[in-house]
């Protein structure tokens, strides 16, 4: 396959940035979007030139690390996977690719196509978990039945990756889908009950703190979701933010 | 130097009670005054950073992802071995200790694998505690499922996210602990090297991976928990980011290197494509428990197969080898990993295999899907010999439980394995080997500690199935725990660490002189480009199956290869900021001194055990034959120079409460 590749290249944080054109031959239909990347970077390289940068690690959909906003869509044209995961195969020969980095303003661009997403991190710190030290003298884990539909639910929450694509894919960069499956996750189980109250009003703060854009409900998110995280989610987000503000 | 294990005395069922009796604690007043580094923050890294911070101590964690959550636990599939016996099959501690020593091939410690028995029901508890959600049945109760090298039920399991669903628990423990300000997180940070200060651990050399600056970080003791090796042969199921940097950095610096030959080739793995192939996906060893693996029973059929001319669902019954249940009738399909990949290449190297490069093998979906088909059937009133409704209903069962492998495996295949069955080869996956560590897991450094798989410990020769994340959770939450306050009892009235030592300065300079000589060294080759051809040298030669003469070879040629690297390799762009073929060009560097003294390694055992399989040294039916006389011993090396100039030390392993005999899987 021969293609047209329109780059973001931008050398750090300060740095304006701005399109590169480049060409490239000799892709194959069973490379992935990366491995296509590589064999581009290699080329780039041996020219002189250097290699752009883009996040990446797993290369199996499941780490999170990798992004790109692909002709228009987070993780590019095919749907349920990641970057890592797409196939040359979804593209044509002599297409032309836009390849730009996930772009919110809570997203700062580190270089190219790595952008910074501490500010997820920051929003799990504010209260992502469950307040249990270690001890090994923890009840019996089959003390608390939880029947399979919430435990299935529950789990289906707890796929969440962190890639930040339902981010990059809304018109308000609002990261609400993301801070839902976590708020779910534990709002469905009876562990997280406990403090389900805190956990979402110090959540959702913090998710408001870093910069990240209101939901207005156009469903993009979930649609661009590598995972299939449902807009249930956020309903029930806002359910608890809502029973949670009343108990105040 | 002796190598003292520090195993306590006592029953080996008595060690961990009685050592926990009477090791020496620090106060609660006291562990604020004391700072720990951890660095990797998987598994191990992850619940060790937590526990330590909950337990009062100053933490510092380091990873170099963007994120402690992205560490590459997060990819483990099928599931976590605990003792618990909810399916009451006759499990218990003992049957999961014997089970390990019995996997790895009698080349583990007992009474480290002991102890991993006991605390592995802790792990259960701990996690579910946390909100970990692990797969449930109708009844509410946690749900089990079988795996390699066990007769009973015991492995917990989140659909085929096990691994992530762990690793996002400890995650959310060590986020309590940084919202805390107890853990202090290095994201996008490498260590580059270890600071030794009177002869003790006393802190790292750090790169920031988007400023590029060079950092010093104090601490009263050290942890590594930066994972294993695999990715030595370039291909692997390891994350592309996945190094030995920080474990080799330490060897470099005084730790032995335990068994570095010692590594595993997983069966069940989506073959290679094309020469582009930058890592290779593992497809879950829970899908041995639904899926038969075969191969045309002909060389014709096969040929035709390769050549496009036939298919697979084109082979009746009697045309198929299924060549486990056919050599081990006991435990079939459900061998350890290191029998079912070796059988795997001997019918694909008899000229059996079934993709164009013919090293591929059949798993094969269509015998599960009619068996839970007819079951669901049965329960719903539908006529069970309606072929078509009780191969939709079967699809579903099996969607339910692989669902999202099997997607991955239509993802990067563009094949339906719901239609036709699976491709699947061996492939780099685990390593066994790593730093050795005594029974506190403090390695031959005072205050140097590894933990999970960057440690050498628990899995022997070859590592069962749903240990890995056993074993990076027992380290982390509940060993290194105790054992660290043992050591940094007599360091209370210490006081910070200053980073102005000269042995700070020391390993600053030499981390700083490397890199200057990469960024000037102009050469005319990518780093990928060397890394490909040491990993093109370790499967050929140091891979599934080894010899003498070809482990000579990839000794020289490594040599060679490492010569060559620095010579000719070429570093762009600048290290004042984020550069990704640097941080490469740092990892590759220490891959080629670790290969070296892989293959030596591997050279040196004259035997066949678990994942090492010395051609000269097998049974008449093509069996590792291991030679308990001789080799029933731990490898360590010592590192003096050159991996070629290593020292061999030797930990002999004694064996109170299992008997050694040859694996029988028959």
């Amino acid at each position: 396959m021969k293609l047209t590749l329109k780059i973001w290249r931008q050398k750090n944080a300060q740095d304006k940035g701005a399109m590169v054109d480049y060409k490239i031959d000799g892709i194959e239909p069973d490379m992935s979007f990366l491995e296509m990347l590589d064999v581009f970077n290699e080329d780039l390289m041996s020219k002189g030139g250097e290699p752009v940068a883009f996040d990446h690690d797993c290369r199996e959909g499941i780490c999170g690390m990798c992004s790109l906003y692909i002709n228009g869509e987070a993780h590019g044209p095919d749907r349920g996977v990641t970057t890592c995961q797409l196939h040359m195969r979804m593209f044509k020969d002599g297409d032309t690719i836009t390849i730009e980095p996930f772009r919110a303003a809570a997203f700062p661009v580190v270089k190219d196509l790595v952008v910074n997403r501490s500010a997820f991190d920051r929003i799990q710190h504010a209260g992502g978990f469950i307040s249990v030290n270690t001890s090994g003298n923890t009840i019996d884990a089959n003390t608390i039945p939880i029947n399979k539909k919430d435990a299935d639910e529950a789990f289906d929450a707890a796929t969440c990756i962190g890639c930040g694509a339902c981010v990059a894919s809304c018109k308000n960069s609002s990261a609400m889908l993301f801070v839902a499956a976590k708020v779910s996750q534990y709002a469905l189980l009876p562990q997280g009950r406990i403090e389900a109250t805190d956990r979402v009003l110090n959540m959702v703060s913090q998710m408001d703190a870093e910069g990240f854009g209101n939901c207005t409900n156009t469903g993009a998110c979930e649609v661009e979701c590598p995972k299939g995280i449902s807009l249930e989610n956020i309903a029930r987000m806002n359910r608890e933010y809502m029973s949670a503000s009343l108990k105040g | 130097m002796a190598l003292d294990s520090k195993i306590p005395s006592g029953s080996v069922s008595d060690k961990w009670t009685n050592y926990k009796d009477h090791i020496n604690l620090v106060n609660p007043a006291n562990k604020r005054n004391l700072d720990i580094i951890v660095v990797g923050t998987g598994l191990a890294g992850g619940s060790a950073a937590a526990t330590l911070a909950e337990l009062g101590y100053n933490v510092k964690a380091f990873c170099f992802q963007d994120s402690p959550r992205r560490a590459h636990s997060i990819a483990a599939q099928g599931g976590i071995n605990a003792a618990k016996n909810y399916q009451g099959d006759g499990d218990s501690v003992f049957r999961l200790f014997y089970d390990t020593v019995k996997g790895g091939d009698y080349r583990a410690r007992e009474a480290n694998v002991h102890r991993l028995a006991e605390v592995s029901t802790n792990i259960i508890d701990q996690c579910v505690a946390q909100g970990v959600p692990l797969a449930r049945e109708y009844g509410g109760l946690l749900d089990n499922r079988s795996f390699g090298g066990a007769l009973v039920s015991r492995t917990f399991y989140a659909r085929g996210q096990t691994g992530q669903q762990l690793l996002l628990g400890a995650y959310s423990a060590m986020n309590r602990q940084i919202g805390r300000g107890k853990i202090k997180m290095h994201n996008r940070h490498e260590m580059l090297d270890l600071v030794i200060v009177n002869g003790k651990a006393r802190g790292i050399i750090a790169r920031n991976l988007i400023t590029g600056e060079i950092e010093r970080h104090s601490a009263h003791a050290v942890v590594i928990a930066s994972g294993g090796y695999g990715n030595v042969f370039f291909l692997s199921t390891n994350a592309m980011g996945s190094n030995a940097t920080a474990a080799w950095k330490i060897h470099k610096k005084g730790a032995f290197f335990a068994n570095p030959c010692y590594t595993q080739i997983h069966p069940t793995c989506i073959p290679v494509s094309g020469d582009h192939q930058s890592k290779l996906t593992l497809m879950s060893e829970s899908l041995r428990n639904d899926g038969r693996i075969w191969v045309p029973a002909k060389i014709e059929d096969a040929v035709a197969i390769r050549e496009g001319k036939k298919k697979a669902i084109d082979l009746s019954e009697a045309e198929r080898d299924y060549y486990l249940e056919r050599r081990y009738p006991a435990f079939g399909n459900l061998v350890p990993r290191d029998v079912a990949s070796r059988a795997a290449k001997e019918r694909c190297d008899a000229g059996f295999g079934v993709n164009k490069t013919g090293e591929a093998v059949y798993l094969d979906f269509a015998a599960a899907i009619q068996r839970y088909g007819k079951e669901q059937a049965f329960l719903k009133g539908i006529d069970a010999t309606d072929k078509q409704a009780v191969t939709k209903l079967g699809t579903e069962v099996v969607k339910n439980k692989y669902g999202n492998l099997f997607q991955m495996y239509y993802k990067i295949v563009d094949e339906d394995p719901y239609t036709s069955p699976m491709m699947i080869y061996p492939a780099v996956h685990y390593t066994m080997g790593g730093t050795w560590v005594d029974y506190n897991l403090m390695t031959t450094i005072p205050g140097c500690f590894s933990i999970g798989e960057s440690n050498f410990s628990d899995h022997g020769a070859n590592r069962l199935g749903a240990s890995a994340l056993m074993q990076g959770l027992a380290d982390g939450y509940f060993v290194l725990p105790y054992t660290i306050g043992d050591y940094l009892s007599p360091d209370i009235k210490m006081g910070t660490i200053p980073t102005d030592s000269p042995e700070f300065e020391a390993a600053e300079k030499g981390v700083k002189d490397q890199i200057e000589k990469f960024m000037n060294n102009n050469g005319t080759h990518s780093v990928d480009y060397f890394h490909r051809k040491l990993g093109k040298i370790m499967w050929d030669k140091v891979g599934m199956a080894r010899n003498a003469q070809g482990l000579n070879e990839a000794i020289n040629e490594i040599a060679a290869l490492r010569e060559e690297f620095y010579k000719d390799v070429k570093v762009p762009g600048t290290d004042k900021g984020f550069n990704q073929e640097l941080e490469k060009a740092t990892r590759v560097a220490d891959f080629l001194e670790l290969g070296e003294l892989f293959a030596k390694d591997a050279l040196h055992r004259n035997e066949s055990c678990g994942g090492h399989f010395r051609e000269e040294y097998q049974t008449e039916d093509g069996e590792a034959k291991r030679d308990d006389e001789n080799f029933a011993y731990v490898a360590a090396w010592e590192y003096k120079g050159k991996p070629s100039d290593a020292v061999l030390h030797k930990e002999d392993l004694v064996f109170d409460a299992v008997k050694l005999v040859q694996r029988n899987y028959k």
